[in-house]
């Protein structure tokens, strides 16, 4: 499974040193029922004032929140559908920049009945978002009578492993005052940005331009979590963050479907009021997970594979468009099979993030350990040099591997990818 | 003032979770036999729940009900609290332009629970004082035609067992009544057991699972459309830790519920906790125990302080509250004369209760007061309030008047407005 586990060594001596925090004890006291009768979909007080620090501190401390704005859900999947909720029904539609999460299509769409439009992205460019692919986007979702509603985008983006440039940031805010509608920038990993350009938020553009008191300023909204840059998707703590007074008194109600554990904030309250902690985890998070990127990256040049040149996430978006038999998603279809059997390198097909071209791959860096990698690029290499091996050789190959497996192997992985494994995002 | 505005809190037990807690250290420091499994748990997010959880859960559920029915951990699916359970059932059973049927009283979250999101309707099922608020095959049979008229498709019934507000628990001539109901129309079945653990005198709980089993309907269609909603925020005194449950014999409904909790996951850091207290079966048994003892003895006190005042309510045996008859006090027999009874009551008397109107209940007059969410002595003092204000009340109607209009010249509306629309706006603790 797709597990953040760089750096589980602090947040374990953390602990070691604060038995307080999963004792229900505070200043040595009991707190426990206190913390078991604490239902209040406000949130716990002193958690909301942590989050917010962690989330201004990981933006350099270059904006602040609001914790009457914070919104506390049981994750980013629970964030999201929510302001889904808020903002949009059936008959509206988000655009949304290709490639993006798998996860989207039932997190926005299942149970609210809103529709996707993709904004469509290329390798031309880097993939970044264009004033033109916003336009066309926004004129298919007219010709299929939908309703725009807004723009979500993934800043850090998964799959790409990139920040957005302030130009594309610029050019969504323009876009959104246009057309009077909404923006949400689902920022879950912001916290793992290790290198140059730094982060820029679209809060911080905002106030650069100084839009505080027009009337976008309560049409940007932010969905952030703990389970990318803390590693702990298993507590469930996510958060919506809006300008606008009734999406937040909304968001609250709504959060009675999927709150957090009070157990659950009383410990993650501790954790990030320390700021000694935080500080330290975020710097050395940082350098491991560039660390592990650069093992990744040269070990895909070695192998003649490039990919998109990337400073945040926990992945790369790398191109194997070469190895491709043919242009199409078939082929595409045909190579990831090979790769997750072969190579037993756990990739995502970039059809599944909604990728116009074919050959895109979406690989993880930090989910295995280096020695893991290590033999996986070799494996890599390996695999790349057979395919050079004329066509004939090749398809001998691919025939003898055919016999070896049965048939219900290949289903299996194929379905429960496609079944949207949890840990895909 | 502020005392009224408190938590709906249960506080009859934390002795024995906190005695619990400070010996079984691990359970709460993320070790396993010593060994630190923060990691694992961490990354834990499978919504297929946490192995160890779920089985001790169904342990639990099948200990309540005296074993006389198990669970299959693989027919469970853990949500963020009932909450999160109810509405995902209803996302998977119901939508636009379907109804369930409720019967009245019922707990006013489900007007937001099973409605909101979903877009599903509820009809309600008008139970009277005559018997007691109990079921009837009429009562069944006038709400399914009245949703018809109202051109909605009915999907199914839910029920309360235990009640809120009634705090009753249902007769097995009710639940019979019910699966003939539902088989007859080819209708789903919604059993909340939230209350399963807080029954403290007899009759006993007879679970809804317990009556098919009786009636040999396991291979029967009527199975597959039965559901359980669980939660340990009763039986535990645990809201703060999100902690429900769906219990369905149908495979489709519980993927289909599994996947949608994705949008509502318990906490692995919780799951695991409890997983080891649960497990603990000299704990589920002591606690089960002692936490109806207290709540016999706290209900009788109630009881007995609302005797004193002359104020009776309907027998129970379960639940954290009764549901308590103030007809006679009524100025009129209107829902009017109710608000106005209950303002003075929450203002003057200082006692938390939900009127009856908010429970959709079709007679003015019915309050629900909880007796598990103060001390022995905090109800003492207002029972011995209510005494007087019943006294002041039975002051002529010139007195009456006089008094009332004082008042009001004391509270700005403000307050009235605040505490009211704070109610109707379904206060967390409503339950």
């Amino acid at each position: 499974s797709f597990s953040v586990q760089l750096c589980f060594d602090l947040l374990e001596s953390w602990l070691a040193k604060n038995p307080d925090a999963v004792s229900f004890k505070r200043e040595e006291q009991s707190i426990f029922k206190e913390l078991a009768l604490f239902q209040d979909y406000h949130g716990l007080p002193a958690f909301k004032k942590a989050l917010v620090d962690f989330m201004a501190e990981i933006r350099g401390n270059k904006v602040s929140f609001d914790t009457d704005h914070l919104v506390l859900t049981a994750g980013a999947t629970s964030a999201n559908e929510t302001l889904m909720f808020c903002l949009a029904e059936k008959g509206d539609a988000i655009l949304l920049p290709t490639p993006y999460y798998p996860g989207f299509d039932r997190d926005l769409k299942w149970r609210t009945g809103a529709e996707i439009v993709p904004i469509q992205c290329s390798s031309s460019n880097g993939f970044q978002i264009t004033e033109s692919a916003l336009e066309a986007a926004y004129q298919e979702a007219q010709r299929k009578n939908l309703r725009v509603k807004g723009v979500l985008v993934t800043n850090p983006s998964n799959p790409l492993g990139t920040t957005m440039s302030r130009n594309e940031l610029d050019l969504l805010v323009n876009f959104v005052t246009d057309k009077e509608i909404h923006l949400i920038s689902d920022e879950i990993y912001s916290g793992t940005v290790f290198s140059s350009p730094a982060f820029v938020s679209i809060m911080e553009v905002l106030k650069d331009r100084k839009l505080e008191n027009t009337q976008v300023w309560e049409r940007v909204h932010v969905v952030y979590s703990l389970s990318k840059d803390l590693g702990l998707p298993g507590f469930r703590v996510g958060a919506i963050y809006s300008n606008d007074p009734i999406v937040v008194a909304s968001a609250t109600k709504m959060s009675s479907f999927g709150l957090v554990s009070s157990q659950t904030q009383y410990l993650l309250s501790a954790m990030l009021s320390d700021k000694k902690f935080t500080k330290e985890y975020i710097s050395k998070n940082h350098k491991r997970l560039q660390k592990r990127q650069n093992k990744l990256v040269s070990g895909l040049e070695k192998a003649g594979i490039s990919c998109l040149e990337s400073n945040a996430g926990l992945f790369c978006w790398v191109d194997m468009r070469h190895l491709l038999s043919s242009n199409t998603f078939e082929a595409e279809m045909e190579l990831w099979k090979r790769i997750v059997y072969d190579v037993k390198l756990n990739i995502s097909p970039g059809s599944s993030c909604h990728c116009t071209e074919p050959g895109w791959f979406r690989v993880c860096f930090a989910n295995m350990s280096e020695d893991t990698l290590k033999l996986a690029m070799q494996r890599l290499k390996s695999f790349v040099s057979s395919i050079t091996i004329d066509n004939q050789t090749h398809q001998d190959l691919k025939n003898m591997r055919k016999k070896n497996r049965t048939k219900w192997v290949f289903r299996l992985s194929f379905q429960s990818f496609h079944d949207r494994e949890q840990g895909e995002r």
